[in-house]
């Protein structure tokens, strides 16, 4: 018996000490990895926000207006965003490629889920910053436009030229992402339509008597003010 | 020599028929036969009269239209001009025309006529305006006489027009050319306008013609052009000229062809107009500067309101483009009554180089920039017609002048943000 209890004992340590054995040069691998991730995402944090801070990419993200919703959040720069953005996805991919080296049966699932996931997620950012470049870009165009042709609500003009682009861009990103794809789909389509509505009310009820005033404006005060000369500024 | 490519075999064929010529006159149209058949009458009156044994050619460049003027030009046969006139010629008078391709821009009419004038060896070449309704036989004379027997390479025009025409001439665009370019040219953006074959073939060829930039408002580009390449430059006097009917929707549309074009060229530019110093008045024949006094009903209380909707409208624009206290500024007088509204000579100029600055480092997309440009100007046209309502020409004259002073005495704050990184 007590030989017995022995036995067990010993092999259970034996097993213990294999399985460290096992463990212990793939655990110092992922420490390694890790490491050496941590230095490359680095490098790439650096080298990254440099070319960003050459090709202004603070003022392309003015345009598109992420700068000012940053500022709103109190966040850094987008250059400052990015960077860290790239630094954080380098090492976190390093690090899971260090677990997977453990042999962990469920984690190598998943490590290699998030690696398929990056491409997707990548090609989201883009997409919400260019949609938000055009976003603010149209919303400018629309605004300047609209003031210069004497329209009434330029602002709200402008607003909603943006407010429809962002809801069509979150759209497209929530599908690449594929996060829920059918409760977006039917978000998007309430969003949109609710959007669609509000301005016909709008417009229709709420701005009755700007309608009025725009089309006294247009074709009654227009034709008042054919008495009067028009400068030619050439 | 640049690449004849772009003229049609048809027009190529029609030119090698006329051979070489002294004299070309351009016409660039687009459905302008309300007036176009007089118009060539004139000119063939002009040519008659002042030029009767030099060999000419009438070139019309035409952006599609569909009312036959091409026609009407190419049908005006030199016997028609005879009766009107008590001199024969004694060469022929040719018109001939062509149609270019695409939408119509004064830059691609001009580069056909330029075109045509270098393959035709022509000495002396004018453009006139199929817009203007006032042109006499005289016009011709004064916009070709200087090129071909004074040897001036581009003869720019002045007229008899109305104290309140020409605002965007008066308030910025010669103000701006002058105290940069040093050299005092009143209307650098001409609608009728001579110049030597040298200077046609010199701008045919450097001119870069695919930049999208100057496909309109050409006219500008030939005149700083020219002043940059040192070619003699001279104004000639014209005459009384009848304002174009424009709506105010048409302000944009202006501002790009030539405050755009300005401000595109000040780019290229910059080595030499940094270094320019004061102003120099250019040769004039006949008066530099006429002006007329008829009363004017003005909209001035639309001019206003449009001014003050801009600033506040267009404020998180304008936070890009103008200082925080230049901005701070036209907030203030926004909100100033009609009675006490005053835009400020130098707080115009100010704007106009925040705006030039602002555009070179396209702090926005550049069209947004000359876009919102529009309702100050506005302001601007408001003070002008407030403070010379009543003056006579001497103080319209006095406060244009003064005007350009101001431009001239800020030019270094333009040279402080233009150098200035960001």
């Amino acid at each position: 018996m007590r030989e017995m209890i022995v036995n067990e004992l010993t092999q259970a340590v034996q097993d213990l000490a294999r399985g460290f054995a096992h463990y212990l040069p793939r655990f110092i691998v992922m420490l390694i990895l890790a490491f050496v991730g941590w230095l490359i995402a680095y490098v790439v944090k650096v080298i990254l926000r440099s070319v960003l801070r050459l090709i202004k990419f603070d003022r392309l993200s003015e345009n598109a207006g992420t700068s000012q919703l940053l500022a709103k959040a109190a966040l850094p720069s987008a250059t400052e965003m990015l960077s860290r953005f790239v630094f954080w996805v380098t090492w976190l991919g390093f690090i899971l490629l260090g677990v997977s080296v453990l042999g962990i049966l469920g984690l190598q699932e998943q490590v290699a889920r998030f690696f398929l996931f990056l491409p997707r997620l990548f090609v989201a950012v883009v997409i919400l910053f260019f949609g938000m470049l055009a976003a603010g870009f149209s919303a400018r165009a629309a605004l300047l436009a609209s003031v210069n042709a004497n329209v009434p609500s330029p602002r709200l003009l402008s607003l909603a030229v943006r407010s429809i682009i962002m809801v069509f861009v979150l759209s497209v990103v929530f599908e690449e992402l594929g996060l829920a794809e059918q409760t977006m789909l039917v978000a998007f389509g309430i969003a949109f339509g609710a959007l669609m509505l509000g301005l016909a009310i709008a417009f229709g009820i709420g701005g009755r008597d700007l309608a009025r005033r725009f089309l006294e404006e247009k074709f009654v005060r227009n034709k008042k003010e054919q008495d009067e000369d028009e400068l030619s500024p050439l | 020599m640049e690449d004849g490519n772009f003229l049609t075999d048809g027009f190529l064929r029609q030119l090698i028929n006329v051979g070489e010529v002294d004299i070309l006159v351009g016409l660039p149209t687009h459905n302008n036969a309300r007036n176009v058949g007089s118009i060539v009458h004139t000119i063939r009156d002009g040519i008659l009269r002042g030029f009767p044994r030099e060999r000419a050619v009438i070139i019309n460049a035409d952006g599609g239209s569909r009312d036959g003027t091409p026609e009407l030009i190419t049908s005006v046969s030199i016997d028609d001009a005879r009766p009107a006139s008590s001199v024969y010629a004694l060469r022929t008078l040719h018109a001939i025309s062509t149609k270019y391709a695409g939408t119509p821009h004064s830059g691609v009419a001009l580069r056909t006529i330029l075109a045509a004038a270098e393959l035709l060896r022509a000495k002396a070449c004018i453009v006139m305006s199929p817009e203007s309704e006032s042109i006499t036989p005289e016009w011709v004379s004064s916009l070709l006489r200087p090129v071909y027997y004074d040897g001036f390479d581009l003869v720019t025009p002045t007229y008899r027009r109305h104290k309140f025409d020409g605002l965007l001439m008066t308030n910025l665009l010669y103000p701006m050319v002058r105290a940069l370019y040093g050299v005092r040219i009143r209307e650098a953006y001409m609608p009728e306008f001579g110049f030597s074959g040298r200077l046609g073939s010199e701008f045919l060829g450097k001119n870069r013609w695919n930049d999208g930039i100057g496909e309109n408002g050409i006219e500008l580009s030939l005149t700083l052009a020219a002043v940059t390449s040192g070619f003699r430059v001279c104004q000639s006097f014209l005459g009384k000229k009848d304002p174009v009917e424009r709506r105010s929707a048409d302000l944009v549309p202006t501002l790009r062809q030539t405050v755009g074009v300005l401000f595109s060229a000040l780019e290229s530019d910059f080595e030499l107009w940094s270094a320019v110093s004061g102003s120099k008045e250019v040769s004039t024949t006949g008066s530099d500067q006429e002006l007329v006094l008829d009363p004017l009903r003005v909209n001035r209380k639309r001019l206003r309101e449009m001014f003050v909707r801009g600033v506040s409208e267009l404020e998180s624009v304008f936070q890009s483009i103008l200082s925080p206290s230049t901005l701070a500024e036209l907030k203030r007088i926004a909100g100033l009554g009609e009675e006490e509204f005053r835009y400020p000579a130098e707080l115009w100029v100010r704007t106009v180089y925040e705006f030039a600055a602002a555009y070179r480092k396209s702090v926005i997309n550049r069209d947004h920039i000359i876009q919102a440009l529009a309702p100050l100007f506005r302001g601007r046209v408001f003070t002008f017609v407030v403070e010379n309502r009543s003056g006579s020409a001497t103080d319209v004259a006095n406060n244009i002048e003064g005007l350009c002073l101001e431009f001239e005495r800020l030019k270094p704050y333009l040279l402080e943000m233009w150098k200035s990184k960001e």
